[in-house]
């Protein structure tokens, strides 16, 4: 049976890989985000694919009161109702260190904005006793860095509460995926200095589908930045806090 | 939006450009781009030459504006990002019953670079050019947009397909989509033993699809043999294709040695049995041959290689006869050649199809290689034929406005459109193309 899917963040090419892909299975989706006539065009393409459904809500992960526009909408339809969060943004770590008060920004994109959405939409999921949740975080978020801490302070956060939601969800029938990509060739990366092992949008967006299948809790996207975390993980402090990587 | 520097270059890898590109992901990133820093387009840089290079200078690449905008299944007509892959909307609509009208032998090629080139395909002498489906055309001009369809803006609109992207970005487009019985396809192959045999084949075949595939190596009694394809679209839904596979490296000069291709070709040849026969296969397979082994172009090894394409009007099939004869000879091992009778649909002033007989083969990056395609391209010009800009490295501008006798009309709109030559690539400055004779 065909499930509801709310996307959050369909403007990242990441998310519209995942929506094509779930289109191609005659999901219904509920497409969320800022940018309303791209998210048009991803819709109709996704209603091209097969989706039966596939509209798009105004969401703003600054605007707490758009959130619930894009929940009634998602419960309109019957069965599972599952969510993706694409959301994150990812300001230059020297722009937030000339003004920190771009930190807010940060934190509620990455991590507070759609863990309050997740929030609200947590207790439906749970009434209906089904349902996915999936959350991209980043390999970010496994360590700070002197790069982007800002933005791994919030993708750790998210990934911490993810977990957490793991463990209320589970005991409801539902279940929370934490994917942690490593770097993917998007907006946010193109032209970028130092990017290697580059994914496309589509290779994570087919790793989080085997993920969804398969109950994985938590994927790093492609799978090798599991051991590449896990060698930067284990850096003393004492050390890392000299390195630059 | 962030530009990346980079180097690119053409199918033939003989060609190379460095330059800054940026990728928009949608619609308004594209508008904006267009405003502020106009660029020439690249789509998937399936032309093998420098048709979509700006070495030194910047580009848009527009394969990140890939999606189906529109669909209305009572016209078929169908809206897409101009970044789209033709092979993707073959795939996703043929089960449906519908199928893009051209597809070229590459479901790599976007359908910008499909209007910026008007592609024909292997039923071209039936359906014509890829332009002569094309109902409307959003193009962006430094950041205002202007719709062209054959009624509307008709000259900008002629202008455009087959245009080499000198009259603006296209956004997107409106294609008339065809209906077909389903995404399968028989098949038919069978041996042809000589050139005139050949030329009577192509010129009695009745099929939908047809080509020939020629031995380029094979010389004397022969010269000319081959396989003719014919395809009809079936009903019947294809079982999902194999993996692709890739060719990870360069691979070493010897790869597409003289005998190597010999023996390729030999081989090739005997693959279908003497009384020729018919199979059925998923559309892909016999539309994009090559597309399952992706970066085949690596093959060639560093230095790269080059197709020379050209169309040469009916009454000049022996002309054509003279120049593969000389490819033959020269020994300048080239794998399979195509040789397809073209009809003369063709949509815009610089579109590439004519009545006529089109061969298309392959050498290798080699000086000797170069020579025979400057004698190849000056016996093309004076049997009143013309060369395929989106094969084209090597050409020089003399021949070019006897080739394509439109150019004028061409001109005078695209300077229009952009005045201050902001959309010029190597190739168009290469072949004088922006240049009032
Ligand atoms: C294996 C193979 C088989 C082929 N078979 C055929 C065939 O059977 N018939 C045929 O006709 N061709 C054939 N081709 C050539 C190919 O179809 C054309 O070169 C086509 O234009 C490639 O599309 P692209 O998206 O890669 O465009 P590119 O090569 O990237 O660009 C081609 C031109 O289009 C312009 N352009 C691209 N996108 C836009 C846009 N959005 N707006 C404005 N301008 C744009 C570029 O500036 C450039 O001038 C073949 C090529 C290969 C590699
Ligand atoms: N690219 C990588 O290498 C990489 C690596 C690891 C993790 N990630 C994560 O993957 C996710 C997708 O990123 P991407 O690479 O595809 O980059 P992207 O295109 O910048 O995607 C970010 C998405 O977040 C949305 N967004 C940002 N702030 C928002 C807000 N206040 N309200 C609503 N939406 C907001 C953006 O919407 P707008 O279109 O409206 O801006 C966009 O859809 C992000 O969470 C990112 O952190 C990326």
């Amino acid at each position: 049976m065909s499930e509801t899917w709310i996307i959050l963040g369909a403007t990242s090419s990441m998310a519209r890989a995942f929506a094509r892909k779930l289109a191609d299975d005659g999901a219904r989706l509920v497409l969320a985000g800022r940018d309303m006539d791209d998210m048009k065009r991803t819709a109709a393409d996704c209603r091209a694919k097969g989706s039966p459904v596939a509209e798009v809500v105004r969401f703003d992960a600054r605007q707490p009161e758009t959130f619930g526009a894009v929940i009634r909408r998602a419960e309109r339809e019957d069965g599972t109702i599952n969510a993706a969060v694409f959301v994150g943004s990812m300001p230059d770590q020297s722009a937030i260190d000339a003004d920190p008060s771009l930190v807010d920004g940060v934190i509620t994109d990455s991590f507070a904005g759609p863990a309050r959405f997740l929030q609200m939409l947590a207790p439906i999921m749970e009434a209906r006793g089904s349902g996915t949740v999936v959350g991209v975080g980043s390999v970010a978020g496994d360590r700070g860095r002197i790069g982007n801490y800002v933005y791994g302070a919030a993708k750790a956060g998210f990934h911490t509460y993810l977990s957490g939601l793991r463990n209320r969800l589970t005991r409801a029938g539902g279940h929370v995926v934490t994917v942690k990509p490593g770097f993917v060739d998007t907006a946010m990366t193109w032209g970028l200095e130092g990017m290697f092992l580059v994914a496309t949008p589509e290779k994570v967006a087919d790793d989080i589908l085997k993920a969804v299948a398969k109950r994985k809790n938590v994927i790093y996207t492609p799978f090798f930045w599991r051991w590449i975390m896990l060698i930067i993980r284990s850096v003393p402090e004492f050390i890392f806090k000299k390195l630059s990587v | 939006m962030r530009w990346k520097k980079t180097e690119y270059w053409g199918w033939g890898r003989a060609l190379r450009a460095r330059g800054e590109v940026a990728r928009p992901e949608r619609a308004s990133a594209l508008t904006t781009l267009s405003a502020e820093s106009p660029a020439p387009a690249i789509g998937n840089l399936r032309s093998y030459g420098d048709a979509a290079l700006n070495d030194g200078g910047r580009a848009i690449d527009m394969t990140r504006m890939d999606r189906v905008i529109g669909f209305d299944p009572e016209t078929g007509i169908v809206e897409v990002e101009s970044g789209v892959n033709i092979g993707d909307l073959g795939i996703s609509f043929a089960a449906r019953g519908w199928i893009p009208p051209v597809m070229p032998g590459t479901g790599f090629a976007t359908i910008g670079g499909c209007i910026a080139n008007d592609v024909h395909g292997k039923n071209h002498h039936v359906v014509g050019s890829f332009g002569q489906h094309v109902e409307e055309i959003t193009l962006l001009q430094n950041g205002r947009r202007k719709t062209v369809s054959p009624q509307r803006n008709a000259d900008l609109f002629r202008a455009t397909v087959g245009g080499l992207g000198q009259t603006g970005l296209i956004a997107s487009a409106k294609i008339r989509m065809m209906p077909c019985k389903g995404d399968m396809m028989v098949l038919t192959e069978r041996r042809i033993d000589g050139w005139d045999e050949f030329i009577a084949a192509l010129d009695s075949a009745r099929s939908e699809y047809t080509v020939g595939w020629i031995d380029a190596t094979a010389r004397g009694a022969a010269l000319g043999r081959g396989i003719l394809e014919e395809g009809e679209i079936t009903s019947g839904i294809s079982p999902s294709g194999g993996r692709a596979r890739e060719v990870p490296f360069n691979a070493p000069n010897w790869a597409l040695s003289a005998p190597v291709v010999r023996a390729f070709n030999a081989a090739y040849f005997r693959r279908v049995p003497a009384g020729g026969r018919t199979t059925v296969k998923p559309i892909t397979a016999p539309f994009f041959p090559l597309d399952k082994i992706h970066n085949w172009n690596r093959l060639y090894g560093k230095r790269g290689f080059h197709q020379f394409q050209c169309v040469v009007p009916i009454d000049q099939s022996d002309q054509l006869r003279r120049m593969l004869e000389r490819i033959a000879n020269s020994g300048l091992a080239s794998p399979l050649a195509v040789l397809k009778r073209m009809g003369n649909g063709r949509a815009g002033y610089m579109s590439f199809p004519m009545e006529g007989y089109t061969l298309a083969v392959d050498f290798p990056n080699r000086a000797a290689a170069v020579l025979l395609i400057a004698e190849l391209e000056q016996m093309t010009a004076d049997a009143g034929g013309r060369i395929y800009f989106a094969k084209d490295a090597l050409a020089g501008p003399d021949n070019m406005r006897e080739m394509y006798p439109e150019h004028d009309k061409w001109l005078r709109a695209v300077q229009k459109a952009d005045p201050d030559g902001k959309l010029a690539t190597d190739l168009v400055r290469r072949l004088k193309l922006r240049e009032t004779s």
